[in-house]
């Protein structure tokens, strides 16, 4: 009986925790592969904080897909800042009351701190020849990428394949949609997320190149070993955010307010946007960019709101069911 | 009698069917888990992350299995002990939770105590959190795990009937006497049996625990999140590293299984 009166007793204990004033600590909820970069980034603003301000804090880490880290939040997950990988994810944020409705003016550069884009990773030597969009049609070229249904990172994909097209074809429709089922049809198996499709196609050796993220693409060669993988960039493609805000219905009940603001300031720091240049991904700003010039080659970026007129009018006419992405993804 | 040359095939294709599907894949775990080396695989579970999600799915063990075992122990004995209105529904609602899929079951969670839930409006004005805490974790293990020992106990004690409490009744016991010194000692090795099972199931769990953690690494992430989290990361050796502790402790609780099984037969 004493084990479950002190077993109530923990119990209370653990639910009471968080309600504790001055926190030192604050939660990063972000996407699934970000850990490393967060852990990078957390091991330099620690000691950078305490430093400054000679308090000892935490940053505590969740990562899982974005969309299901703002379903959590929205079910109570006390993340006092979020780091995503999809601006939508975080309009369903400030749907729900936890983010200002102007969180993309409260951070340079609409709150994104870090960009990346689609583009090719081939075998080395880059066997088949594939420079540009237009070579993923090609009869004899096998194309890896994720499930657009189930996969941010494929829409991104998707939506880069067509704003090539659309400009290539003149906004000729047909000739469009042509080129895009051809693509579709030269993708051997759709894998559920990013992460699998680089497997798929590094370990399982399926296709001829893969489209994924840059900073993915950059990252399986480092890791896997530019002896056998190269990245191609393609002429054009699609600007692909990395968005981060304060969840202000959190920092203000936790009164964590300032230590979060720090946090996502420090992303924007030289120090912060070195760590995450060396993981390749791009950064905004101008001299630490200028540092690792050598790893991103120029390209020439389009935006979902200039090509697609925004992420609201996207999800309406290309990936509701029925929308434009099924006409042309005939093998799903 | 001498077996057959046919029946010796049958048994030697059992044994090799066995291993292929069981042995191997477990001593697999293992020989991942150390292709590194003994230093990285202790390095490995002492990580703090890892040491933290041992400790939390222990914890988490601790709490629940005694719980469960009381609240097992009280329906057997009132399902068994005493006739009523509803007795079948009452042990068909005990069943529920082992019939449905553990997701449901965190999902059911996150719909009460969620934000957007029934009483999480409430509780959160209150400043209570419970989802997305060691709280949430140990509240969906003691849904997922409730009928373990019930259904030990049930049957045995079903069979065994209530001629030896009335026995010790009509010699003066009082009911706490009885419990102690009659009843207990007729059901312990159910009990244990049960909370052997329940324990298993606890340490376990992942998808009703999945949905109400939050996975936040250090804090409310259990041994199962962290070696699917370990996996997903790439980092192959950390996550059958983690692994390991969990089948050593699946082990252990397998030989004290069969030992209670050995002691109730023998």
């Amino acid at each position: 009986m004493n084990k479950l009166l002190a077993s109530a007793a923990f119990a209370l204990a653990l639910a009471a925790g968080p309600a504790l004033a001055q926190p030192t600590d604050i939660l990063n909820a972000s996407y699934d592969i970000g850990r490393e970069l967060f852990e990078a980034e957390n091991a330099t603003f620690v000691p950078a904080y305490e430093a400054a301000n000679g308090v000892a804090v935490t940053v505590n880490q969740s990562h899982a897909g974005s969309s299901a880290q703002a379903r959590a939040i929205l079910e109570g997950l006390q993340a006092d800042v979020v780091t995503f990988n999809q601006v939508t994810d975080i309009d369903r944020l400030v749907d729900g009351g936890f983010v200002a409705a102007d969180w993309q003016s409260q951070f340079a550069n609409n709150a994104s701190p870090f960009y990346s884009f689609p583009a090719f990773l081939v075998r080395a030597g880059n066997p088949k020849n594939i420079n540009d969009w237009a070579d993923l049609a090609r009869d004899d070229v096998g194309v890896i990428f994720p499930n657009p249904k189930t996969s941010g990172n494929a829409r991104y994909t998707y939506l880069a394949a067509r704003a090539w097209a659309e400009e290539e074809f003149g906004g000729d429709q047909a000739q469009v949609e042509d080129y895009l089922t051809k693509v579709f049809l030269n993708v051997p198996v759709f894998e559920t997320g990013g992460r699998g499709a680089t497997t798929a196609f590094a370990e399982r050796e399926l296709g001829d190149v893969l489209i994924t993220f840059e900073a993915e693409v950059l990252s399986a060669v480092d890791l896997l070993g530019a002896d056998k993988y190269q990245a191609v960039t393609p002429s054009v493609s699609l600007l692909a955010e990395f968005p981060v805000a304060l969840v202000d219905k959190v920092v203000d009940a936790r009164g964590s307010r300032d230590l979060a603001k720090a946090y996502l300031d420090f992303l924007y720091s030289a120090d912060g946007q070195r760590i995450a240049a060396e993981r390749n991904h791009r950064v905004i700003d101008e001299t630490v960019a200028a540092e690792f010039a050598d790893r991103f080659p120029e390209i020439r970026l389009v935006t979902v709101e200039d090509t697609f007129g925004g992420w609201d009018q996207v999800s309406e006419e290309h990936f509701a069911d029925g929308g434009l992405l099924d006409t042309v993804f005939v093998n799903q | 009698m001498t077996r057959s040359l046919a029946a010796n095939a049958l048994i030697a294709l059992a044994f090799l069917a066995a291993g292929l599907m069981l042995v191997v894949p477990v001593a697999l775990i293992f020989s991942f888990a150390l292709r590194e080396g003994l230093d990285v695989y202790f390095a490995n579970i002492i990580h703090p992350n890892t040491l933290h999600a041992i400790w939390l799915t222990v914890t988490t063990a601790l709490i629940v299995v005694p719980i469960n075992i009381a609240a097992g122990a009280a329906l057997a004995w009132l399902v068994t002990r005493f006739r009523f209105r509803g007795r079948q529904l009452l042990i068909s609602f005990i069943e529920l939770p082992a019939a449905m899929s553990p997701i449901v079951a965190g999902v059911v969670y996150l719909f009460l105590y969620g934000g957007q839930g029934l009483f999480g409006p409430a509780l959160q004005s209150a400043g209570i959190q419970v989802m997305f805490t060691p709280l949430a974790i140990v509240l969906v293990s003691l849904f997922v795990t409730a009928p373990y020992a019930a259904r030990e106990l049930i049957p045995l004690m079903s069979q065994q009937g209530t001629e030896d409490e009335e026995a010790a009744l009509s010699l003066g016991a009082n009911g706490w006497q009885m419990f102690w010194h009659v009843t207990l000692p007729n059901i312990g090795w159910a009990l244990l049996y049960g909370a052997v099972l329940t324990n298993a199931r606890v340490m376990g769990e992942f998808g009703a625990v999945s949905v109400v953690s939050g996975a936040i690494r250090g804090q409310t992430n259990t041994l199962p999140l962290q070696i699917n989290l370990l996996f997903n990361d790439f980092n192959v050796t950390g996550a059958f590293a983690a692994a390991s502790t969990l089948t050593l402790i699946a082990v252990l609780t397998l030989v004290i299984k069969s030992v209670l099984e050995a002691r109730q037969n023998g």
